[in-house]
């Protein structure tokens, strides 16, 4: 239960202290310590991370999704051709997903060009990826659980009985 | 034409304005404020609420209900009061549908008192009841409760105050602005009591489903309490709906009659398409309410930590969500020290005279603000009693 809560959080803001999450979920800090350690240490906390409107910053991103078809290798399944492709810095995320293509890969450069690029010349090169779908992101409407952009207002009074 | 005073009732003149108006005003001239003045949730009404709400639109729902309300909303309700509270009420007699809570009130104490009556009120407490007692011809009549018993009314402090005019006692718990609830042994006490003299209790629970430690008992759930006591409930607090104005009351059919009366000449029904989106909340809006009420949780305990290492001494409130710290250590009045704290740090808080005078020397920080906003609010009220320090 304090394992799940703390979770639940960390996934909204990682920005707590560990006293103040001991008071938030009533328990010794001390043991929100130690839980968070044990999440830590065995990959269930895999990194703290800030979710960024790149657009707000004034630096340009351009993000693309690639579904990549895959001959499925023996021994290894898809596994294989997984690891050559998330060892790309460039690549943000690695899926494999079920239905028409087998890889979901989500790529960010610095233009359109640098994402075409890098998919006809390292992509779509790698042995056993037999296609590749490009489909560049217009609009991040919601990442990570954030919604981007302008969120929801509750529009109360500052005071109210 | 008559002069001004005269053009209007001596009864509404004699009521005070609201500490919380007043309030208000000031605030609402000031820019960057962290407000820990509001008293209702900072969440917006859940999607699939909002959703049934535009369904029924869509579907034409726009016409007039039965002064009841509609009645699969008072069988949904019938339903979860019995699961709620344990009392199985008729959802064709015994429950009313209204324009919040707020009418709900003004309909009991309308719909019992005759002139002169008294209503015992515990105090500080929710800023309508005492108006609404004396615009009802009532007589309202005062149980200050302390932090010394957790803001909690205790049978043995009730008692002295019942009179032969005494009608019905007003309870609000868990309260606001105090977040005290009634411990199992003071209901129960307070039932006995209202057996003993014949009182009617109204019991308002809006802030029932916000119980952090324990359960929500309904003094109504007492052995024969339910033929005396009015619930009143609302979906305003807990499903994250005060805009809706649906609130509800269950009880003695002849009490719930009398109400309808009068609810039918002056609101006729509340509104359809806020019914149909109470019924939505209350068949599917478990997993949101639980959501919500376990943020309100980690703010609370984030809240009143806070406040006690500052020196603004602050006793654990078992539900709704707000923190009644003590401001004594600054030697100021409740309401210096919130339009001082204003000025100077831009925190908003409620003076706790708002509630009544047995609310001074507190203020009322509300909770239902973002864990960022509550600890800048903290960080800019620690520099302002450090600053003001007089004990």
């Amino acid at each position: 239960m304090l394992r799940k809560r703390l979770l639940e959080i960390l996934q909204d803001s990682d920005r707590y202290t560990p006293a103040q999450l001991a008071t938030m979920l009533g328990v010794t800090e001390e043991e929100v310590k130690a839980t968070l350690k044990e999440l830590e240490d065995s990959g269930v906390i895999i990194k703290y991370h800030a979710v960024i409107d790149w657009e707000k910053s004034g630096e340009e991103i351009v993000t693309a999704l690639i579904e990549v078809k895959v001959t499925p290798q023996r021994e290894v399944g898809f596994d294989d051709v997984a690891r050559r492709i998330y060892l790309f810095p460039e690549v943000r995320s690695v899926f494999l997903i079920s239905g028409d293509y087998d890889l979901s890969v989500v790529i960010e450069g610095k233009s359109m060009r640098e994402v075409a690029f890098f998919v006809a010349e390292k992509l779509a090169t790698i042995e056993h990826v037999q296609s590749t779908a490009t489909h560049f992101v217009l609009k991040k409407y919601k990442q990570n659980g954030v919604i981007i952009g302008e969120p929801e207002q509750n529009h109360r009074l500052e005071v109210s009985p | 034409m008559r002069p001004a005073r005269e053009r209007i009732s001596p009864v509404v003149r004699s009521l005070p304005p609201s500490g919380i108006r007043r309030f208000f005003d000031l605030v609402a001239e000031m820019k960057g404020v962290v407000s820990l003045g509001v008293g209702e949730p900072d969440f917006v009404t859940p999607q699939h609420i909002r959703d049934m709400a535009m369904y029924s639109l869509e579907q034409g729902y726009t016409s007039y209900t039965s002064n009841y309300g509609i009645l699969e909303l008072r069988e949904a309700i019938s339903d979860y009061l019995e699961h709620f509270i344990g009392n199985v009420y008729d959802p064709r007699r015994e429950i009313l549908v209204t324009v919040g809570v707020s009418e709900a009130v003004d309909l009991a104490l309308r719909a019992i008192l005759e002139p002169g009556d008294e209503v015992i009120i515990p105090e500080p407490c929710y800023v309508s009841y005492k108006p609404c007692t004396v615009l009802a011809g009532g007589v309202p009549v005062v149980v200050s409760t302390t932090v010394q018993n957790g803001f909690q009314l205790t049978a043995r402090d009730l008692e002295p105050h019942i009179t032969e005019r005494t009608k019905a006692i007003l309870l609000c718990y868990p309260n606001n602005p105090t977040g005290a609830t009634l411990s199992y042994e003071n209901l129960e006490g307070i039932a006995s009591i209202a057996a003993k003299h014949d009182l009617l209790v109204i019991s308002d629970e809006i802030y029932g489903e916000l119980t952090y430690s324990g359960r929500h008992v309904s003094i109504a759930s007492f052995p024969d309490m339910q033929e005396r006591t009015i619930v009143l409930n609302g979906f305003s607090k807990a499903h994250a709906m005060t805009g809706w104005r649906i609130g509800y009351a269950a009880g003695p059919s002849d009490i719930i009659a009398a109400m309808v009366k009068i609810h039918q000449y002056v609101a006729l029904c509340a509104p359809i398409t806020a019914q149909k989106a109470a019924r939505e909340a209350l068949l599917h809006g478990d997993h949101e309410k639980e959501r919500m009420k376990n943020r309100y949780d980690e703010r609370r305990r984030l809240i009143v930590r806070g406040l006690n290492e500052i020196g603004l001494a602050c006793f654990e409130p078992k539900g709704a969500f707000y923190a009644f710290p003590s401001i004594a250590v600054t030697g100021m009045s409740s309401e210096e020290f919130a339009e001082r704290l204003l000025q100077e740090e831009k925190v908003a808080v409620v003076p706790g005279n708002a509630f009544g005078q047995s609310g001074e020397g507190y203020v009322r920080c509300s909770y239902a603000a973002s864990v960022d906003n509550i600890l800048i609010a903290l960080e800019r009220m620690a520099r302002f009693v450090e600053r003001h320090r007089r004990i």
